[in-house]
């Protein structure tokens, strides 16, 4: 295999198996990939990213493949991560998302990628946001992130993408739903998709009252609502002419850099939360105070809040610890 | 932490029947691995492209309009261009037995004619990555 800067280099050159293989290497948690993308991380940040959620079954896939021929026509090249669940049962997972995008397939200006989740809770995958790095380096303009099908309080990818895209769809249940989940503030774009169906009518009055009614700051984005039929590609380019039109608004206020900020936050806590547990946890079952710990708090000698302050007291204390 | 095997399932060809893949996608995720399905109609072409992007271990082809003998090596010829010749490469359908060690000839690891146990192949598939044959 390649060398980790090797396979960097390559993927910066727009080399297109060097970067497929980068992403594989950092969603198998590889130290390759983890090197590699320490090579491709500072020439990231230059992608405009889009999110686009919304519930199972809503045309998010369809809708995305649309996006990516009307980006593609203003010349602009496109990467795309569509994650789609892991079974909790078998770790396995059927990724289907691309199966609406494989007109693409051929496609040298656009690079299509499933995920699946692994275990991630959010709506995205455990690695999205450093394969949205690694295609942000490669120089890809836009990168499209579809979710899974969101229920309620799924909803990271708004700590990914400079512009939310929250598609809705006739005949799911009313908008008070919408309202629940939350998803209503986290949406720049609103799409009702499935507009040729009966009831997009009604979703259209319902989500308009709800964001006329939404508290609104002077100068802020007001969230813009459309109407698609992705299977027949119409109001798509609407959709980019809002999406970019809330891109704009983000530069024009400075708002975009706030976005990056965030970005980098998530990115960086959920890295370092991962590995914080995963060495205090080594510890704990290396060491006979974690047996002992746990056996107090099943003899109920402690409860489990002592136990753990224990636990973290003797990690620190402990010499190979520190570093 | 194991690595996950990655198979895009894909279809060449004309016909429309999709029980076959569905079958087989779904055994396979059964049995722990990431099953990437690319839909009906694909073009060796697009296959090749997408198990490049989809960084797959295993390609496993599909067809049952008699297309195969010509398909099924183009696969293999443009993931060998395109620097991807380490994948392995899996063919099923309606294939007559004989045309099976000349597909075999052309680079194809091996191939399940009708009516076999999706089980074989998950099985298959586990003793090829276990072998390490699959190491990157
Ligand atoms: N009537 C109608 N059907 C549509 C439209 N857009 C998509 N569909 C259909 O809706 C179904 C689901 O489409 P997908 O694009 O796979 O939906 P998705 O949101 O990506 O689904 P998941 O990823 O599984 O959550 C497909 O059968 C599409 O053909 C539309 O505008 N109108
Ligand atoms: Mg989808």
């Amino acid at each position: 295999m390649k060398s980790a800067r090797a396979l960097a280099d390559a993927a910066l050159a727009r080399d297109i198996l060097a970067g497929a293989r980068i992403i594989r290497l950092l969603d198998d948690r590889d130290e390759h990939g983890i090197e590699a993308l320490a090579h491709l991380y500072p020439s990231s940040g230059r992608a405009y990213v889009l999110g686009v959620t919304g519930p199972p079954g809503a045309g998010k896939s369809t809708l995305v493949s649309k996006l990516i021929g009307a980006l593609r026509k203003r010349d602009l090249t496109v990467g795309v991560l569509a994650i789609d669940p892991t079974s909790p049962f078998s770790g396995g997972a059927i990724l289907g998302d691309r199966v609406r995008m494989q007109e693409h397939a051929t496609d040298e200006g656009a690079f299509i990628r499933s995920m699946a989740t692994r275990g991630q809770l959010g709506g995205l995958s455990r690695s999205t946001f450093e394969a949205s790095a690694v295609l942000d380096a490669m120089g890809f303009d836009v990168v499209l992130v579809e979710t899974v099908g969101v229920g309620q309080d799924e909803l990271d990818v708004v700590e990914l993408a400079h512009t939310t895209v929250v598609v809705s769809v006739p005949g799911l249940g009313d908008g008070i739903q919408a309202m629940k989940a939350g998803i209503l503030e986290v949406g720049d774009v609103h799409v009702i998709n499935k507009s040729d169906l009966p009831g997009a009518d009604e979703l259209e009055r319902q989500l308009h009252v709800m964001l006329e009614t939404e508290a609104h700051r002077e100068g802020a984005w007001k969230p813009r609502l459309l109407r698609t039929v992705a299977e027949k590609g119409e109001g798509v380019e609407e959709l980019v002419d809002g999406c970019f039109a809330h891109r704009e608004h983000l530069q024009a206020t400075g708002e975009d850099e706030r976005v990056a900020a965030r970005r980098a936050e998530h990115f960086f806590l959920e890295i370092l939360r991962d590995e914080v547990s995963a060495r205090i946890l080594a510890f704990a079952r290396g060491d006979a105070a974690g047996a002992a710990l746990l056996e107090d708090v099943r003899a109920r000698r402690r409860d489990p809040y002592a136990a753990a302050a224990a636990l973290l007291d003797a990690f620190e204390a402990n010499p190979q610890t520190k570093r | 932490m194991p690595r996950t095997l990655r198979v895009l399932v894909a279809k060449l060809g004309l016909d429309a029947h999709t029980i076959g893949v569905t079958v087989l996608a779904r055994a396979l995720r059964d049995a722990g691995m990431e099953v990437i399905y690319s839909g009906l109609r694909q073009t060796p072409e697009m296959v090749a492209n997408t198990a490049i992007q989809e960084d797959v271990d295993v390609v496993g082809l599909s067809s049952l309009s008699g297309a195969h003998m010509k398909h099924f090596p183009q696969v293999v010829e443009l993931l060998a261009a395109k620097g991807a010749g380490e994948k392995l490469v899996i063919g099923g359908g309606v294939i007559p037995d004989e045309d099976v060690s000349a597909l075999k000839e052309k680079g194809m690891a091996e191939i399940f004619t009708m009516g076999t146990d999706t089980r074989d192949v998950v099985k298959y598939l586990d003793t090829w990555w276990a072998d390490g044959d699959g190491a990157p």
